[in-house]
Parts: C-alpha cells; sequence; structure tokens
C-alpha cells in the first residue's frame, strides 16, 4: 500500500483546512481561554458535526461514514494546526472507538447515533494516577445482584465537564479491568475540574458505589485488557496526528520568523547556527509524516502491528514536538515568551500532548517490549 | 504499449522467488561482513569463492545485474514493479547483491541522463557485464566540501584534452580501471561555470595512484595523480564546462547511496546483538541507559525506512524529491554512525578488539571507524544541512 493519502482523503484534508482557516483560527483557541477557559465553541461543534467528521470512523451499520482513520487523522492534523477546541477527541476517537470495538450492541445502537449527532458526550475515565499507567487500576466494580457498583477515582478525564456519560474502567472482582458506561447524572458521580498548562479542561470524577446495570458493560468478560489496549493504539495514533500538526505549524512560523527578523544588520535566517538547527527539525518532521500515515493506514487495516506502530508513533512524535516547540520559542527570542504571539500555545499544547496516553519513555519502553527486549 | 498486470506481476513474483531460491547459493544469503566480501569486477576481477562466482555468473546470465537498466545496454530491462519485486525478493532471503560498482550506483545515472548514445553504448554494457571498476575523482587536497573550488585542469590540445593535478578520497583508485573525473576547463569564469565532466582511463601514461590509510587501518580510498594524461575529447560527458550540472546530479545518487536508500543488505538488529552480549531480566535488558538508547536508535531505523518509502511513493504521484537526496544522506549515515557507537559499546571489550583470534570482534571495532567517515564522505553532515535550509527551507544567504 502507498504511503501516500488518496484523492478522497485529500479532499477531506484541503476542505478540513479551508473549513478551520474560516471558523476556528488560532484568534478563537484565545478567545475561549480568555473567556474564562470555555472548554470548546458550541456553534463550532455544530458544525464540525455537520461536515461529517464525527461519522468518519462509524461504521455504516449505524449510519456512519466508514470513511475511515487516515481521514479522521487528516482533520486531527489541520485541527492541530489551529489549535482547535472541540470534543473529537474525546467523544469520537476514545468514546465511539470503545463503542466501536465492543460486543454490546444494544449500547452501540442508543450511544453510537448521539454521538455522531454531536447531541450527545462521551468522556474516558481511564487514568487514576499523577502518570500514565494502564495497569494501575484501582477502581473497582463490584458485582451486585443487577449489575455492579463502581467506586473510585479518575483524573485527567479530557472532555469530562459537561460529558452525558463515561466510560470507565474499572476492576471485577476477578481483578480483571472492564469497560463501564456510567451516566454523569447517575447517584454517587461527582466532578471536578481543573485547567491545564493548554488551557483546556480537564476533569476528576468519583464515583461513591455508582450504580450500573449488567447491560452497561462495554468490554466482554475477559476482553478488557484486549480492549483498553486498541483504545491506547488508537489514541496514540490519533493523537500523533494532532500532533503532527502542531510539529508543522510551530515549524512553519519559525520559518517565516527566520525569514522576517533581523538582527546584526541581516535576517537571522542567514546565520549558519539557526540553519542548521531548522534544518535538523526538517529531517525529524519528514520522519514523523512516515509514522503517522503508516501507523493511520495500519489503523484502517487493522493490521496485527498496531502495538508497534501506534508506540513508533507516539514516541516519535513526542520526542519531535518537543524538539519543535522547544526550538519555536527560542528562535522566536524575546517576543516567543510573551502572551501576546501565538506561538507559545503551540509549546504549551504540545506538553500536554505529550503526556496524555503515555510519554516518550512509556511509548520507548513499549516499542522495546513488543521486540522482546 | 505493453502493459503489465497485476497477474502478471504475481506470476512474476513466484518465477523471481523460485529462480533465487535455486540459483543464490546459501553463502551468498549471509550478511556481509565488510568490503573484502564484496565482489567488484574490473579487468583484473577475482573472486573470493567459488559461491560468489557461481553467483554473480548467474545473475550476469540472468541480465540481472543492473535488472531496471534497458536491454540495450545489457540491462534486464524490467519495469520498476518488476524491480521492486526482485528487490523484495532478495531482501526476502537475505541475497548479497552480485557485485558492488559505482558504475551502477553513480556514472550509470548520470551517463543515462548526460552522455550521447555512442557514449551510452560505449561505456554502459561493461558495467552491466562488471567488466570496468569505475572510481570517482571529485575531491581534491583543497576542495573538499568547497568541491567547485577544484583546481585540476584539462587544457583543450586541438584533438586531446591534457589534465593535470590530483584528486583524494577516490574510492579504491589504485583498483579502478577507469575514473569520471570533475576537472576545471576554464579558469576565468565562476568557480561552477569552468567545470567539465570527463573519463579518464586509469592506465593512461601519466595516473598514477597512492593509497591513503585510514583510522580503520584500511585502504579504501586513495590520491590520484595527473601529470600531463593525454585524455580523448570523445570522452568529454555532456557539455563543456557544464560539468557542475552533472556533478549535483551524480552527487544525488551517491548521498542516497551512502544515507543507505535502496539498500538491500540486511543487517542484524542492535537490540539481537545486545540480547547476546548484555545481562537480561525476564527477558527485557537490565541496562537502563543501553536500552532506551537501543530502542531510540531502532525507532529512528524503522522510521527512515517508511520515510524513504513515503517519499517514493510521493514521487510517483509527481512530488518533486530532487533537494531530499540531502535529507537521505545526512539522517542515513547519522543513524549508521550512532549505530557503531552503540554497538561497540554493547560488545563492551569486544568492541575494543583490534586485533584478536576472535576475528568478529576485531571486524566490529574496523567497522565503527570507518563509520566516522560517513558523516563526511559525499558531501559532509553540515554541507547537507546548507542544502535543506537553502533550497529546501528557502532561507536567506
Amino acid at each position: 500500500m502507498a504511503l501516500t493519502i488518496t484523492e478522497e482523503q485529500k479532499l477531506l484534508k484541503d476542505s478540513a483546512a479551508e473549513f478551520l482557516a474560516m471558523n476556528a483560527p488560532v484568534e478563537q483557541f484565545r478567545d475561549l481561554r480568555d473567556s474564562n477557559y470555555k472548554p470548546f465553541n458550541e456553534n463550532l461543534w455544530k458544525q464540525i458535526v455537520n461536515m461529517g467528521w464525527t461519522s468518519l470512523t462509524i461504521s455504516e451499520e449505524f449510519d456512519g461514514l466508514d470513511f475511515g482513520f487516515v481521514g479522521l487523522g487528516q482533520v486531527l492534523e489541520e485541527m492541530g494546526k489551529t489549535l482547535t477546541k472541540a470534543p473529537l477527541f474525546s467523544s469520537i476517537v476514545l468514546g465511539a472507538t470503545a463503542l466501536n470495538n465492543s460486543s454490546n450492541q444494544k449500547l452501540k445502537e442508543t450511544w453510537l447515533p448521539m454521538l455522531m449527532d454531536g447531541f450527545k458526550r462521551i468522556a474516558f475515565a481511564q487514568d487514576e494516577h499523577n502518570y500514565f499507567d494502564p495497569t494501575a487500576i484501582v477502581t473497582s466494580a463490584k458485582k451486585s445482584s443487577d449489575g455492579f457498583l463502581i467506586s473510585g477515582k479518575k483524573t485527567m478525564v479530557i472532555d469530562g465537564a459537561g460529558a452525558d456519560a463515561f466510560i470507565v474502567v474499572a476492576r471485577t472482582d476477578d481483578g480483571e479491568p472492564a469497560l463501564f458506561l456510567v451516566n454523569s447524572s447517575a447517584k454517587g458521580v461527582s466532578l471536578t475540574s481543573e485547567i491545564l498548562l493548554d488551557a483546556g479542561t480537564y476533569a476528576s470524577v468519583t464515583f461513591n458505589n455508582v450504580e450500573v446495570t449488567a447491560n452497561d458493560r462495554i468490554s466482554d468478560v475477559g476482553n478488557g485488557t484486549v480492549l483498553l489496549n486498541q483504545i491506547l493504539n488508537t489514541a496514540s495514533i490519533c493523537l500523533a496526528s494532532e500532533m503532527l500538526g502542531i510539529v508543522k505549524e510551530a515549524f512553519s512560523q519559525t520559518v517565516e520568523y527566520l525569514k522576517e527578523r533581523e538582527q546584526f544588520g541581516k535576517r537571522i535566517g542567514s546565520y549558519q547556527a539557526l540553519q542548521h538547527r531548522a534544518a535538523i527539525m526538517f529531517s525529524e518532521i519528514e520522519l514523523c509524516k512516515s509514522i503517522v500515515i503508516t501507523a493511520l493506514q495500519a489503523l484502517d487495516n487493522e493490521s496485527n502491528n498496531l502495538d508497534e506502530l501506534a508506540s513508533l508513533a507516539k514516541a516519535k512524535l513526542g520526542k519531535t514536538i518537543k524538539l519543535v516547540t522547544n526550538e519555536a520559542m527560542q528562535m522566536h527570542g524575546g517576543i516567543g515568551v510573551t502572551d501576546d504571539v501565538n506561538i507559545g500555545f503551540y509549546f504549551k499544547r504540545a506538553r500536554v500532548l505529550q503526556r496524555l496516553f503515555g510519554d516518550y519513555n512509556f511509548h520507548l519502553d513499549r516499542y522495546a517490549r513488543y521486540h522482546k527486549y | 504499449m505493453e502493459t503489465t498486470t497485476k497477474k502478471d506481476l504475481k506470476e512474476f513474483r513466484l518465477e523471481t522467488r523460485q529462480w533465487l531460491e535455486e540459483n543464490c547459493p546459501k553463502s551468498m544469503r549471509l550478511p556481509l561482513k565488510d568490503s573484502t566480501d564484496y565482489y567488484w569486477g574490473g579487468r583484473n576481477a577475482s573472486f573470493a569463492s567459488e559461491d560468489q562466482k557461481f553467483w554473480f555468473e548467474k545473475m550476469l546470465e540472468k541480465k540481472w545485474i543492473v535488472p531496471y537498466w534497458d536491454s540495450r545496454y545489457g540491462g534486464g530491462g524490467l519495469s520498476p514493479e518488476e524491480n521492486n519485486i526482485l528487490t523484495q525478493e532478495m531482501l526476502r532471503i537475505g541475497c548479497r547483491k552480485p557485485i558492488f560498482s559505482f558504475g551502477i550506483s553513480m556514472l550509470g545515472p548520470a551517463l543515462h541522463k548526460f552522455a550521447t548514445e555512442e557514449q551510452k553504448m560505449r561505456f554502459l554494457p561493461d558495467i552491466t557485464a562488471g567488466k570496468t571498476w569505475w572510481c570517482q575523482g571529485y575531491s581534491e587536497p583543497n576542495a573538499g566540501s568547497d568541491l567547485a573550488g577544484l583546481q585540476t585542469k584539462a587544457e583543450d590540445k586541438g584533438d586531446h584534452y591534457l589534465v593535470s593535478g590530483s584528486k583524494v578520497w577516490t574510492s579504491y583508485a589504485n583498483k579502478a580501471d577507469w575514473i569520471f573525473c570533475l576537472v576545471r576547463t576554464d579558469f576565468d569564469a565562476p568557480k561552477h561555470s569552468g567545470i567539465s565532466f570527463l573519463l579518464i582511463d586509469m592506465t593512461s601514461e601519466g595516473v598514477s595512484t597512492r593509497p591513503i590509510k585510514l583510522i580503520s587501518g584500511k585502504s579504501p580510498f586513495c590520491e590520484t595523480f595527473f601529470d600531463n594524461v593525454r585524455v580523448p575529447k570523445e570522452n568529454l560527458i555532456g557539455t563543456l564546462n557544464d560539468g557542475w550540472t552533472i556533478a549535483k546530479y551524480l552527487l544525488t545518487h551517491e548521498r542516497q547511496m551512502i544515507g543507505g536508500v535502496g539498500e538491500t543488505d540486511v543487517r542484524k538488529a542492535v537490540h539481537k546483538i545486545a540480547l547476546e552480549n548484555l545481562p537480561t531480566k525476564d527477558g527485557i535488558l537490565t541496562d537502563g541507559f543501553l536500552r532506551p538508547e537501543i530502542a531510540e536508535l531502532e525507532m529512528n531505523d524503522a522510521i527512515f525506512e517508511m520515510t524513504i518509502q513515503r517519499i517514493t511513493d510521493e514521487a510517483k504521484t509527481g512530488v518533486n524529491a530532487g533537494a531530499l537526496s540531502s535529507f537521505f544522506k545526512y539522517y542515513g549515515t547519522e543513524q549508521n554512525v550512532a549505530r557503531m557507537e552503540l554497538l561497540t559499546a554493547i560488545l563492551g571489550k569486544d568492541g575494543l578488539v583490534w586485533e584478536s583470534e576472535n576475528k568478529k570482534a576485531a571486524s566490529e571495532t574496523r567497522m565503527f571507524c570507518r563509520s566516522k567517515g560517513n558523516t563526511i564522505e559525499g558531501g559532509t553532515s553540515e554541507v547537507q544541512l546548507g542544502i535543506i535550509s537553502k533550497r529546501i527551507l528557502n532561507l536567506p544567504s
């Protein structure tokens, strides 16, 4: 399979770029932040639904477009360039992926159409600690007479505030992790929010003996770990797509700045000390493009080395986004560290993306383990 | 027009697979240890083993020494798709290349693009038959990174050029039959505009060579001296004083070659060597410093491979990949140098052995030394980064 995007995927990418430039430029990100950290613009979310982006990875069985992850990846990359805030990652990449890979037909029929319509949103509640570790789940799901009682504390829940339901990872009585769908209005659910470095809202959610029925279980018995791994792979690859957008945009703004800014009577881009560093970034970005398209295609093909490719993607983008956003700050000089210019937004968003679903070290370790060393 | 269908390609793959299985000797499927394992061809060709001879002659008979060149010049006439399949199938079972030849990887593409038909018929068939060992005369003692500052002169003497000067870093000039050379034919023009591309028979009177001993202890390079050497005018390739165009074109091929693009030789994974040499617990390397270094190197190797694939695929859709050869050269050689550095660290004392009964260890140490030249030869990493920043990023001078 050629490592290029098809004509159709290119059309989607171009239309996304055009739409976002018009309706969600970086200024919107600034406005939202300055409006008491508003999580996203409701009107934009409706437009995004109308563009069909929420349906790209949903199968035709549920009236989705079944267009695939390569397509969604192009959209996420463009959203990275404009730092667009929308619950597309939380509700679709995480929420819909969990349901897509579930065998619980009832939940799929109920929720997938509502998620596509943007009517309802789901947030994914997995993390419990300061560091990403999918094995360190303490939250419990104790068997009750007609279902389960869920208790535990979750953190780093993306777009958790305002979500209609949570997908909660909890251990059943046999110690196995399982996924449950929990209504946010259920008794025993309480939520607090934090604003992180990227001006995004992340929730900590407490579940105190929350009752769910057996029908609310998303993962089959014995299948929780597999499903979590599928979500981890999908999330890592989709985050890598968004990170690629940030890397490309931060780099391009920096190269433009090198061509404009004059010091010592010359444009600073003529200095070899900066030229070589720019060329090194260019080279690393070439690698980033390759792993992202490879991994996205593998998601659509359900390749058997998804664990490997997802970790390669998240590790490589994690390493490169750190390099590029740091160099972007340094090369912009004094104005780069002011709030007046946008380049700092990319740097801040990058740091959060680096940590979500495992940082460079986590994924490098996972990659090494995949190859049995 | 003849079109190759998918079905034809499938058959071609099956036939190729079977033919390789039947004809490639087992010893020719082992990874190459160093340059002594290569077959170089040429007037004074000698084979290192019977298997090597058998393999070369079989491939020659099949016209697969250069499978993708036109059959007029002794090539196999394979389509790009067929050639890809052949490469994949050779890689699959680890077949060595039947010959290592700068005629194929460097001069050939330049002749295809710039030579007259007569010149092509004169030189290309000897390359595909492995009869000519070509070397490259580019760098000079005072023209390294600043290649266009070269001073070897070729004076017009009516029916011939008279060449005087010296070249350095000519690969295997002491063994080569012919040299392709950049010479100055106009001393008054700006430096890029007075250079021509000349082919010179190494047996011509006035040509002499002196091997350069490298830090690896080996001498793959020479100094080459030209003392009033008469070169027939028909040996000029392309237009007089426009040799820089050919030089640049050829350098893109050299850079891709040094960067490992199109490399089909299988190298043992670094982590496998590490598992054989370093302590483990539950199958996982316990060295908390080397392990992430190994993983990062292999991560970048894997993604660099994908990048070669991606850029090749994009070039097919018409995206111009021209200046990207500098990226390939820069990245591929930096990776190789990092690989050798890491490998010697993994091997511990064995990674330092210079001479020993244990030949394997000694060869790693010498390859490590040799690798230090990778980021210099064919244009230093700094030259490549300069090209990327000027030609791709359009940064100001």
